[in-house]
């Protein structure tokens, strides 16, 4: 049988959780959408580089539900 | 003690499983909806210029879900490490499937009715910007719906309310704020001459295809959660 669980305070939770969470959120934000045009303010024509990932990626967008085209 | 690392290695790994479940699925049910799309817009005479070939893309299909597995899985294990004490219920398995089942609530299926899925075609290219943009803040606000309503009926547990009474104002809760959230985001994308059959098979294969994502990531992890606690209890 379990004992009480022991539960992490909110403030120490350690930092490489939250940057990995960070990480991996930015990673599926450049999978999902067509970033490219979003991103272009920021870093220009490179930006659009990222849309060989969405383009690769197409069908599962589509199938995942997230907006394409 | 077990270490977050732990669960965000389970997450990743359950995430991984799931997500090529999810492509298996996609895949058989929801690819012919895909190319019927293709199909359509090319016979009108659009489509120009792709960067990759058919066969290239439904490849791709398996490394979308499989990225998004992996990934949504390690941040679903790190979420799981904060709330696993938090949560009343009384094993790892449970725990999991409700995570999963809430999560699955918050991150698509609110934001879905909202936005359903739509088959390539649909759409006007020219507001993809701002159609992106509507339907993440969509997720965002679900995933903050979600996790007030958890907070709540948590708080009225410790006020000593029972579960009718807690239910029924959380419930409440929750429907009025969906409620104005559809209200107050702009409206989804009209799908024109889009044949229906089609449109209505497509956003069906897409809510499955996640929803065997979500089932899946519960029930591995949960099951490699316990099977972690057994091997400990030795």
């Amino acid at each position: 049988m379990e004992k009480r669980l022991e539960s992490i305070p909110l403030r120490d939770v350690p930092l490489w959780s939250w940057l990995t969470a960070a990480l991996f959120l930015a990673a599926l934000f450049l999978l999902l959408s067509a970033s490219g045009e979003l991103l272009t303010p920021f870093l220009g024509q490179a930006a659009m580089a990222t849309d060989y990932v969405h383009e690769l990626a197409h069908d599962g967008r589509h199938l995942l539900a997230v907006p394409c085209h | 003690m077990v270490s977050i690392s732990a669960y965000l290695r389970r997450g990743m790994v359950a995430g991984l499983l799931a997500g090529l479940l999810a492509g298996l699925f996609a895949f058989f049910v929801g690819e012919p909806y895909v190319d019927g799309a293709i199909r359509l817009e090319e016979a009108a005479g659009g489509g120009g210029e792709e960067v990759f070939g058919r066969a290239t893309q439904r490849a791709g299909l398996f490394l979308a879900t499989g990225l998004f597995g992996v990934t949504v899985g390690g941040v679903f294990g790190l979420v799981y490490a904060y709330f696993r004490g938090r949560l009343s219920l009384e094993r790892d398995w449970y725990r999991s499937l409700s995570l999963a089942a809430a999560l699955f609530a918050g991150v698509f299926l609110i934001p879905f009715v909202k936005y359903p899925a739509n088959p390539p075609t649909v759409g006007d290219p020219a507001t993809i910007g701002e159609r992106t943009v509507a339907y993440f803040a969509m997720v965002g606000l679900s995933v903050l719906v979600v996790l007030s309503a958890w907070l709540v009926a948590r708080w009225l547990k410790g006020r000593g309310f029972g579960a009718p009474a807690r239910q029924t104002v959380v419930g409440l809760g929750v429907l009025a704020a969906v409620t104005v959230l559809f209200a107050v985001l702009p409206s989804a994308p009209d799908p024109g001459s889009f044949p229906s059959g089609m449109l209505w098979g497509f956003r069906l294969s897409s809510l499955g295809t996640q929803a065997v994502f979500w089932a899946g990531l519960g029930a591995v992890f949960g099951i490699l959660c316990e099977r972690a606690n057994r091997r400990r209890a030795l």
